[in-house]
């Protein structure tokens, strides 16, 4: 399993040579987002009883960043490479599909931590410090970035130019993330939107993901810690079933 | 006792949507061959070269790498495999040595600097090495190229077109370099559109048509298919004798060419010419060489 630690090594040190881009803008948007809505929410929003907006909205910037920061390493990573036709640098050597696919997860899902603790320890200027629930926070956090690099790779696999990743990216992956709790409680929605919020994945992740700090959540966490689990299981699945065919890599 | 064969590729086809690109395409190449795939754009070479590599996966037939089944034991098989690939690829996040170190761990080896600083010297490469690969010229790109494919010591090679857009120095210097390997007991199987490079360098050669094997056999025996010599004469006086004057052509220059199979005809008509009293004044012989053969290999099939 040597040659997977090389690929996860060769990952981890492509984001990490564009650090800027990769962990610290992320940061700096998300802490844009923290300064302005709860400089305009605060006094007139209290979602959960004895809980400032600002404390509620740091859990779900953290995890909307590690869901999008996990998304994109592995799935700019893969169009990068295939744009460039380097892909063939790992199709060459003696990688399993197994090593391939663990590679590409172990690397988005560190960016995706690395990425959510930055932001996580920026925020805490400006919002009360919550000890949270480690045990909470790191299964929603590493389940979360699991999900969106296994999503990533599947993306940056399916992808043939920039812009269909463009299209995944800000018809999906944003949308999922912004409609999913992340400025607000789905109680505060019509019902029907209640209704409808329970059916994206990532509600559950960033509902769990909040529970780990404020103690409250708009459902129950261990059916979100079902709902997540299920999902990184049949993402991962159809990945690696993918990834077996050789679907897009080899023809 | 035979040795496992470098390569063999046994009735491999392969289609992409309309196009056939391998139509039962069989051979074999032995360990310690120098061996050149011709053939004319589109003729399947790089699906050939790309189902040994495991990029591309056959429709039907079976090819093994030293003994080793691309597709069932592909581990081994890609071990035993180091391909420089036509299109001049390169990761841009990494300096040349990183790229080395990095190829070499997917390959299970890690202490591998020794062997990198070793081909990086035997590329030219060793000044280079810290820089990123961006920055590298096309021919210092080809050469990170040939190295990577190198790291771990493979005992097959594969050059696919490796000097298509590559300057005469490092086209020498890399011919000079791949020899050496081959001399020292590396299989080398290489696809070119420079004839005179495969004529010069391979032992033993393959022409691939539509899908097809069309000839298979030694570089000597291949040049021999075709014995169309041609002979340059330049005489002094302005005609022939009349028996060979529609053998004879006149060039633009005043010389004659002629055109002929065995040389006892170059014979006849020396002796013809000194018996009417006509003075060669300078004479040139073309040999036939592997131009002359595809072409009329391609023809032909």
């Amino acid at each position: 399993m040597s040659g997977l630690s090389a690929l996860f090594y060769k990952e981890m040190l492509r984001f990490w040579k564009v650090v800027v881009q990769t962990v610290v803008a992320p940061v700096v948007t998300a802490l844009l987002y923290l300064l302005i809505f709860s400089q305009v929410l605060e006094e007139h929003v209290e979602v959960y009883p004895g809980v400032s907006y600002s404390a509620f909205l740091v859990p779900g910037l953290v995890m909307m960043s590690m869901l999008q920061n996990a998304f994109s390493n592995s799935s700019s990573s893969l169009i990068q490479s295939k744009m460039q036709g380097n892909i063939v640098f790992v199709l060459l050597p003696p990688l399993s599909y197994l090593e391939f696919f663990l590679a590409y997860l172990g690397a988005a899902v560190i960016r995706g931590l690395i990425v959510g603790l930055g932001v996580w320890a920026v925020t805490l200027w400006f919002a009360p410090w919550q000890a949270p629930h480690v045990g909470w926070l790191l299964a929603y956090a590493l389940l979360a970035c699991g999900i969106m690099g296994a999503i990533g790779i599947v993306a940056g696999i399916w992808a043939e130019k920039y812009d269909q990743l463009a299209a995944f990216q800000n018809f999906l992956i944003l949308p999922l993330t912004f409609l999913s709790g992340v400025f607000y409680s789905i109680h505060s929605l019509p019902t029907f939107w209640q209704a409808v919020s329970h059916f994206n994945p990532v509600f559950y992740l960033i509902d769990g993901f909040r529970y780990a700090f404020v103690g409250h959540s708009d459902t129950d966490p261990w059916l979100g810690l079902l709902v997540a689990g299920a999902c990184f299981v049949a993402i991962s699945a159809v990945t690696l079933a993918l990834l077996q065919r050789g679907y897009k890599l080899r023809h | 006792m035979s040795q496992v064969p470098a390569i063999r590729v046994d009735a491999l086809r392969k289609r992409f949507r309309t196009t056939q690109a391998l139509d039962g395409v069989s051979l074999e190449i032995a360990q310690g061959e120098f061996f050149g795939l011709l053939g004319p754009n589109g003729a399947g070479k790089t699906t050939l070269i790309s189902i040994l590599a495991g990029l591309t996966r056959a429709d039907a037939g079976h090819a093994a790498v030293m003994g080793h089944d691309v597709v069932r034991d592909y581990r081994a098989a890609r071990r035993a495999l180091g391909v420089v690939p036509q299109e001049l690829v390169y990761d841009p996040f990494f300096n040349v040595r990183e790229t080395l170190r990095i190829q070499s761990g997917y390959f299970g080896l890690r202490h591998n600097d020794a062997w990198i600083d070793e081909i990086m010297h035997h590329l030219d490469l060793t000044p280079h090495a810290d820089k990123n690969t961006q920055s590298l010229s096309g021919g210092m790109k080809r050469r990170l190229l040939v190295a990577q494919a190198l790291v771990h010591k493979p005992p097959v090679i594969v050059l696919d077109e490796p000097t298509a857009g590559v300057d005469v120095d490092l086209r020498r210097s890399l011919w000079e370099f791949i020899s050496r390997l081959n001399r020292e007991g590396h299989t080398v199987l290489l696809t070119t559109h420079y004839l005179e490079e495969a004529e010069a360098l391979c032992g033993r050669i393959a022409m691939l048509k539509s899908g097809r094997v069309v000839a298979l056999d030694d570089t000597k025996s291949l040049l021999q298919l075709t014995n169309e010599h041609c002979a340059q004469l330049r005489l002094d006086g302005d005609a022939v004798p009349a028996v060979w004057q529609g053998r004879l052509q006149r060039g633009a220059d005043g010389s004659w060419v002629f055109n002929f199979g065995e040389y006892a005809e170059l014979e006849n008509l020396l002796a013809d010419l000194r018996g009417a009293g006509i003075r060669v004044t300078e004479m040139q012989l073309q040999e036939p060489d592997l131009e002359d053969v595809f072409t009329d290999i391609m023809k032909r099939a």
